[in-house]
């Protein structure tokens, strides 16, 4: 009987230092096809000794692959713990670690870029660029920590625990509603600070006089169409203008075309006397 | 300012550093509030990299790749607006005029660049047929060194020839309405990224919960700490109340010990 093969401490921390290098050969065809067999090699050198056994694994790792990079630890830990099996001479076939794979990238996409790119990027960076605006290196510096911590900690617990629970973890507690709730709380989380900052930090100013009336102390008071936006409810302009964004962009205009049409709303706006 | 060599030098290394962060999109070194504070930095001048920083970044918020698809450029619009800045002794604003269109040419370059690393997923599977690890690492490694030249290659060819003059000259050619326009745009462009967030989450049903923010933002002057954690609460309560995931608790509850269902309870 063999003696069972494993990976060591050794190489899961090799695998976790090349997680952060997974998007490092995207492209077009497979996307991060060549970054998950980057992330695999520790794994394969340790637990196939054959060269045919080493081939097949490397090409079975060499297809279409797509993840929210920091999510990619528990697809790794788990595809990790079913190349262990199988190399211990349990009956997997190939086309099961490729399934499992696939059926993987979706609720981690899912799970991924609502938490990530929704909440706590624009979130960490809000807060870091509102620090930097008063010209304070804490800003950046604290943007850069507070995600790079959050990142490393999922990547790491990710693969650590993908690992050790292995198809345990795809068969039994991705069924269970967890992933579920915290893609949910994480969603509330970003729409709300989303609305916050819709209010506070979208500038807009339409400074049209609509009356000037005397008051009785001989001053005079003027009411631009800005004065009653503002009565009505702050920000409110802004709300409607991001409203109108999210509707264009379904309609497949692209982020930078509506950039640029804002620009020329901006220059006609401030030259007419519209905008302020 | 005349750029020494040792500062050109540098000017490149941070590009590099900006443009593997911009395809990795793990360290975030391609975000404005970096890699601007980087710039400042070799120049001489941090306080106007962080500032320029900031405010692209509020521009920049909901710039994401998602999938396949591209965001503008944010790696090199943020060190290309910060050097003509530092350099031209420029207002902000200016920096945001120069900063998107130069987003929207690194888009381009970017994904040129996504292309030809096609190469690179052919080359490696070659290697694999053989079995040759270390190809394979260098093929995917060697596709970062692509991505890094993509925005270090401009800033250099600009670093060599920039001079402050040149840049004022240039600046002083755009009318006085524009740049005045582009200062009032860039207080509503934000909400670009504020639209894209809002569309990459998709859930409408939860779309109440952006109005409340925007309500309480225009109603009172908490700073973002406190709706960071006034958003927690909410998400936390709503779970905790919602049936839908109330249910299946009470299923685990029955068959679980009473000890886990309140471990369950605490993880939520």
């Amino acid at each position: 009987m063999d003696i069972k093969k494993s990976l060591t401490k050794g190489d899961l921390i090799n695998m976790f230092i090349r997680t952060n290098f997974q998007q490092a050969s995207f492209n077009f065809e497979r996307i991060h096809a060549l970054g998950f067999c980057f992330n695999m090699i520790p794994a394969i050198k340790r637990l196939y000794s054959l060269p045919e056994d080493q081939t097949s694994a490397l090409k079975r790792h060499l297809s279409f692959f797509n993840v929210t990079p920091a999510c990619v630890g528990p697809v790794l830990g788990v595809t990790a713990a079913m190349e262990e099996a199988k190399a211990n001479g349990a009956q997997i076939e190939e086309s099961a670690i490729n399934s499992i794979k696939i059926g993987m990238m979706g609720p981690f996409c899912g799970v991924g870029d609502p938490i990530f790119w929704g909440t706590l990027r624009p979130i960490t960076a809000a807060l870091g660029a509102s620090i930097a605006l008063t010209g304070s290196v804490l800003g950046p510096i604290l943007f850069f920590t507070l995600f790079n911590l959050a990142r490393l900690a999922a990547l790491w617990l990710g693969l650590f625990y993908g690992y050790k629970k292995g198809l345990d973890l795809v068969l039994n507690e991705l069924k269970g509603n967890k992933l579920q709730k915290i893609t949910e709380g994480a969603s509330i989380l970003g729409f709300f600070v989303m609305g916050a900052l819709v209010s506070k930090w979208t500038v807009i100013n339409v400074p049209v006089v609509i009356s000037q009336i005397a008051s009785p102390d001989g001053s005079i008071i003027t009411t631009t169409l800005q004065n009653i936006f503002d009565q009505l409810m702050p920000g409110l302009l802004g709300l409607g203008l991001t409203l109108l964004v999210c509707k264009l962009l379904k309609m497949r205009i692209s982020p930078i075309m509506l950039i640029f049409m804002l620009f020329a709303v901006g220059i006609i706006g401030s030259a007419l006397g519209i905008l302020a | 300012m005349v750029l020494s060599t040792f500062q050109i030098i540098l000017l490149f290394l941070v590009a590099a550093v900006a443009g593997m962060g911009s395809v990795l999109d793990s360290f975030q070194t391609h975000r404005p509030l970096v890699a601007c504070t980087l710039v400042g930095l070799v120049l001489g001048d941090i306080t106007t990299g962080i500032i320029l920083g900031g405010t692209l970044e509020l521009i920049a918020l909901g710039w994401m790749n998602i999938g396949a698809a591209q965001s503008p450029d944010s790696a090199l619009a943020s060190i290309i607006s910060a050097m003509l800045v530092i350099i031209g002794n420029q207002p902000i604003a200016t920096g945001i005029a120069i900063a998107l269109p130069v987003a929207a040419a690194g888009q381009v370059l970017t994904v040129i660049a996504r292309t030809i690393t096609v190469m690179f997923q052919h080359a490696a599977d070659k290697y694999a047929e053989s079995g040759n690890f270390r190809a394979i690492d260098f093929c995917h490694i060697g596709a970062l060194v692509i991505q890094a030249l993509r925005v270090s290659i401009p800033v250099l060819l600009i670093a060599l020839f920039v001079s402050p003059a040149g840049v004022q000259n240039l600046l002083a050619l755009i009318p006085a309405f524009i740049t005045t326009g582009l200062k009032v745009a860039s207080g509503f462009i934000v909400v670009v990224g504020y639209a894209m967030v809002i569309n990459m989450m998709g859930a409408k049903y939860l779309l109440p919960f952006f109005f409340l923010g925007f309500v309480i933002a225009g109603f009172t002057t908490f700073n973002l700490v406190a709706f960071g954690v006034l958003g927690l609460f909410c998400s936390i309560v709503y779970v905790q109340l919602n049936p839908k995931f109330q249910m299946n608790q009470t299923a685990v509850a029955d068959i679980s010990s009473a000890s886990n269902s309140i471990d369950d309870e605490l993880d939520n």
